[in-house]
């Protein structure tokens, strides 16, 4: 009954950050803490480890790695996640992105592709489906693998039909998809304009220039500071003009950039890029 | 009867108040914010099951039938006195060392999203002895473990009289747990959170 019980410990998870930084490059420092241990104590559960055990399998085995990468980093995600965002997007983003003969968008942390798809089918019913392209990009690359498929099991799809209901779309989420037994494939034509890779925002650069940028439900795992520096990076990334998208409960909190992004959305924390 | 002399104690003591609710807690939880008074000295967080996409309702109505400053959590908010903080549908809340919270978007925990295990918890790590918390009713086992953790961190913790409440079963767990230092009616929480 009380396995729970400080089953890590604070010094341990920085032991642990230190390891994983030196050994595979991977800098959790700037993560938020609360979050990070649970994610570890959950390994740990999942493995029916001891610190130590941890310890060694991150330091001598290779190939714990990547799975390890796998349940640090929250992969939990839906199409259509807070409609109203969506619905925001379509009323205020779009028209401003159908001014540009290419639109180029940047979804940051976008796991197994849900919101990449999402996007896509937003774009193509305002009409911007055949000038606009996505880039979906993450540190896991497992997860990118499954992006790239775009199958989803039909009970997951099931779920997201309700949040589809509330974007105003028209017609229904499964029009988007060809359905297969138990699992539904997105459709090619709305894949044929993304491109999933790998990209880690807390130690690669700018790669290209976007018109927009979707970075949601990933800022809460950071710290502060870190937030900074990719806001920098973002601000960087984004033509003049461009408009950056957070989750719906995550805000710009540095001055530095509350004066380099104006609020178009305060609700949905929608951003705009201000000056050069 | 008054609340005993110990528990007015440890009650005036608790500088974070949790309130984790679920089925059959909503009448009970308007009932306490309706009459905690603006500056009770203390930092008050809600963690409510509900619906993702009805977000709005439950917020709203809160906020304007409460006294005390009420928000709805965003990410990396300082927890500050005198501020009623409600955990946000469709994320889970925790509590960092800094005094501010994080959200957290993982899994849901007994099928809920936010789960009342996760911030007490959480709470439990960075502030120990200086909380206070009431597991209310509902019809599953969510806080539970939580309350218990509280406990053993050395907080006042407290679970709904089951026969009194709407939905027994998690008071019932966390009295079963063992994580319940009282066991209070309805009417013994609000005499106590208002003496």
């Amino acid at each position: 009954m009380d396995t729970e019980q400080g089953i890590i410990s604070h010094a341990q998870v920085h032991e642990l950050i230190d390891i994983v930084r030196k050994v595979h490059g991977f800098d959790f420092s700037g993560y938020t803490k609360a979050s990070l241990k649970r994610r570890l104590t959950r390994i740990m559960l999942l493995n029916k480890f001891e610190f130590y055990d941890l310890k060694h399998v991150l330091i001598n085995d290779a190939d714990f790695f990547q799975g390890f990468l796998e349940e640090i980093t929250v992969n939990v995600t839906e199409m259509f996640r807070d409609p109203s965002f969506y619905r925001a997007v379509n009323s205020q983003v779009v028209p401003y992105l159908s001014t540009y003969q290419h639109v180029k968008i940047w979804s940051a942390g976008c796991s197994t592709g849900e919101e990449v798809y999402s996007m896509a089918i937003l774009l193509n019913e305002a009409g911007l489906g055949k000038k606009s392209f996505i880039y979906g990009t993450d540190i896991n690359t497992e997860v990118l693998k499954e992006a790239r498929k775009g199958i989803y099991s039909l009970r997951n799809i099931k779920s997201y039909a309700e949040n589809y209901q509330y974007t105003d779309l028209k017609g229904s989420i499964t029009d988007h998809f060809t359905i297969l037994y138990d699992a539904a494939s997105i459709h090619n034509e709305l894949k044929q304009n993304t491109l999933f890779s790998v990209h880690n925002l807390i130690s690669d650069t700018v790669f290209n220039e976007f018109q927009m940028i979707s970075c949601r439900n990933v800022f809460i795992y950071f710290e502060t500071y870190l937030q900074e520096r990719i806001l920098d990076l973002f601000y960087k990334s984004l033509c003049p003009l461009g408009y950056l998208c957070l989750g719906s409960k995550e805000t710009i909190r540095s001055d530095t950039f509350k004066s380099k992004f104006k609020v178009i959305n305060q609700k949905e924390n929608i951003y705009q890029k201000v000056g050069t | 009867m008054g609340p005993d002399k110990k528990l007015l104690e440890r009650w005036h003591a608790a500088q974070i108040v949790l309130l984790g609710g679920s089925a059959g807690s909503f009448k009970i939880l308007f009932r306490i914010i309706k009459d905690l008074p603006e500056k009770l000295g203390k930092t008050v967080i809600l963690i409510i099951h509900r619906k993702k996409n009805f977000f709005s309702e439950i917020e709203k109505l809160f906020a304007e039938n409460s006294r005390m400053y009420m928000r709805e959590i965003e990410d990396k908010d300082i927890l500050k006195t005198d501020t009623m903080y409600i955990a946000p549908a469709n994320y889970h809340t925790l509590i960092e060392r800094g005094g501010y919270f994080s959200l957290d978007v993982s899994e849901p925990v007994w099928y809920s999203k936010p789960s009342i295990d996760v911030t007490f918890e959480s709470a439990a790590e960075v502030y120990g002895d200086k909380c206070m918390a009431i597991l209310l009713s509902g019809a599953n086992q969510d806080g539970a473990k939580g309350l218990l953790k509280l406990k053993k961190s050395g907080s006042l913790t407290i679970a709904q009289e089951p026969g009194d409440a709407e939905m027994a079963e998690m008071p019932k767990a966390a009295i079963n747990l063992g994580a319940a230092d009282y066991v209070l009616t309805q009417d013994e929480i609000f005499k106590l959170l208002l003496s």
